[in-house]
């Protein structure tokens, strides 16, 4: 196991820079942005690891619900597993969040605009901040299930915030995937939206499992603790 | 025929409310305060206030309704009554849907009161549907007192609990609150159809209502 976690780290390693090759030095620049429009090859892989790694705090906090009387082993590591997704789901939002601006400034001529998209994804944002804020402030064992309650809640948010791109007029570039026949990028820029999408899938893959196994970690020195005050007690 | 739990848990709320009167006193006033403090903040000139009156009518509600949420879990916790309610054989969720009833109620008042007080100060008529209003306000406040009585009840067995309710309640709220403030602005303004807000607002109720009466249960047992 430990041996594969390496062989993996030093995979993302490769990947991210064959990544950043890609993006940098072999795709061409954008005919109307220039240079500029590369950051998009960070910009939007982020915001798909963002939707992917919430949705599977999500399943796992059901997984931990469904499980947490019947099953306490599973329950334990799907509520770390949930935990896991979370934050780095958080570190990928709070990327979307950064290149964002980064690019409109030059493009649009200002940081931020309180258009839908941009909204919902920071209202997305602040939901599972405040989950990780909930996941601190409670105590005890029951904690993990009040966190997997609101897990579930701010998911729910996730369809409200990808349809409402469509609700309201919009300045955000229409959805570059299946939004129309005009939108998509130009076919010599895939490439570098692939390369992308793989490495930093593989880097989210491997901040979760590092942290997965801490949170686990966690729960076990705390089951030893409650085991050893009973001990004392009893 | 026997009443349905979540009518006893309802009038034993109002009763409770009728004897004190300390929510919707505190509530009102508190929403007072706001109004009064928005509109020295910001000069409400005719032109302008019609543009953000919605948006702070919504806020000084949302603002409000913060603080009797604490309170309506709160008042539970005294002589283990909520421990008690657990063991009852009644469905938790009509433990839920009763209290949510009473502060969707108490809420209720409290803006039934506030809004003239608000056209006055604000010196408002509609220039759309003003009688839209009276959809909009019912599915805000549903979708605020929803999600904040389940949010309450939640927060309830954390430290700091009273600080932790708007911070994982706000958030959730966005998008009603957005929905709130742009039909209702759409409405005083008349610039444009407020339908679409109000139908998301609606859409938002119903989900909102069905995964609270669905996990209730889970909250008022987490062990």
């Amino acid at each position: 196991m430990k041996l594969f976690r390496w062989l993996w780290a030093a995979a993302t390693v490769g990947l991210l820079a064959e990544a950043f090759r890609v993006a940098m030095f072999v795709v061409p620049a954008d005919e109307a942005q220039g240079d500029i429009f590369r950051i998009f090859f960070y910009h939007f892989p982020s915001a798909m690891m963002t939707f992917l790694f919430f949705f599977v705090s999500f399943i796992a906090s059901i997984v931990y619900l469904v499980s947490r009387n019947s099953n306490p082993v599973r329950a334990m590591k799907a509520d770390a597993m949930a935990l896991a997704n979370a934050e780095v789901g958080v570190v990928f939002c709070t990327v979307v969040l950064i290149t964002g601006p980064l690019w409109a400034r030059p493009v649009w001529g200002i940081w931020w605009t309180w258009d839908e998209r941009l909204t919902s994804t920071l209202v997305l944002y602040l939901i599972y901040v405040a989950y990780l804020l909930l996941r601190r402030f409670a105590a005890g064992p029951q904690m993990q299930t009040l966190a997997a309650v609101m897990a579930i809640f701010g998911y729910v948010d996730v369809p409200i915030v990808y349809f409402s791109t469509r609700w309201w007029r919009t300045q955000h570039p229409a959805p570059v995937f299946g939004g129309g026949a005009n939108s998509g990028v130009d076919p010599r820029m895939m490439p570098a939206v692939w390369w992308n999408l793989a490495a930093w899938l593989a880097w989210g893959i491997l901040i979760a499992s590092f942290r997965y196994a801490v949170a686990l970690r966690d729960q076990l020195k705390e089951q030893k603790e409650a085991l050893r005050a009973l001990e004392v007690t009893g | 025929m026997r009443r349905p739990y979540f009518l006893t848990h309802l009038l034993k709320d109002i009763r409770l409310e009728w004897r004190s009167k300390d929510a919707i006193n505190s509530m009102l006033f508190f929403a007072l305060l706001v109004v009064v403090l928005f509109s020295l903040a910001f000069d409400p000139t005719r032109e302008s206030s019609r543009q953000i009156a919605g948006g702070i009518l919504c806020v000084a509600t949302m603002f409000a309704s913060v603080s009797a949420l604490n309170q309506a879990w709160t008042r539970e916790l005294r002589h283990q009554v909520l421990d008690a309610q657990r063991m009852t054989p009644a469905p938790a969720s009509s433990l839920f849907l009763g209290k949510v009833l009473a502060n969707f109620l108490f809420v209720s008042i409290v803006e039934i009161i506030l809004t003239p007080v608000f056209i006055i100060f604000y010196n408002l008529h509609a220039l759309g549907n003003g009688w839209l209003l009276a959809l909009v306000l019912p599915l805000g406040t549903w979708a605020l007192v929803v999600n904040g009585t389940f949010f309450a009840a939640l927060s309830i067995r954390t430290r700091n609990r009273e600080l932790l309710l708007p911070l994982i309640l706000f958030p959730l709220f966005i998008p009603a609150l957005l929905g709130m403030v742009l039909a209702s602005s759409y409405i005083l303004t008349g610039e444009q159809d407020p339908s679409l807000w109000i139908k998301m607002l609606a859409g938002y109720d119903v989900i909102y209502t069905t995964i609270c009466l669905l996990l209730f249960e889970v909250v008022l047992h987490a062990e």
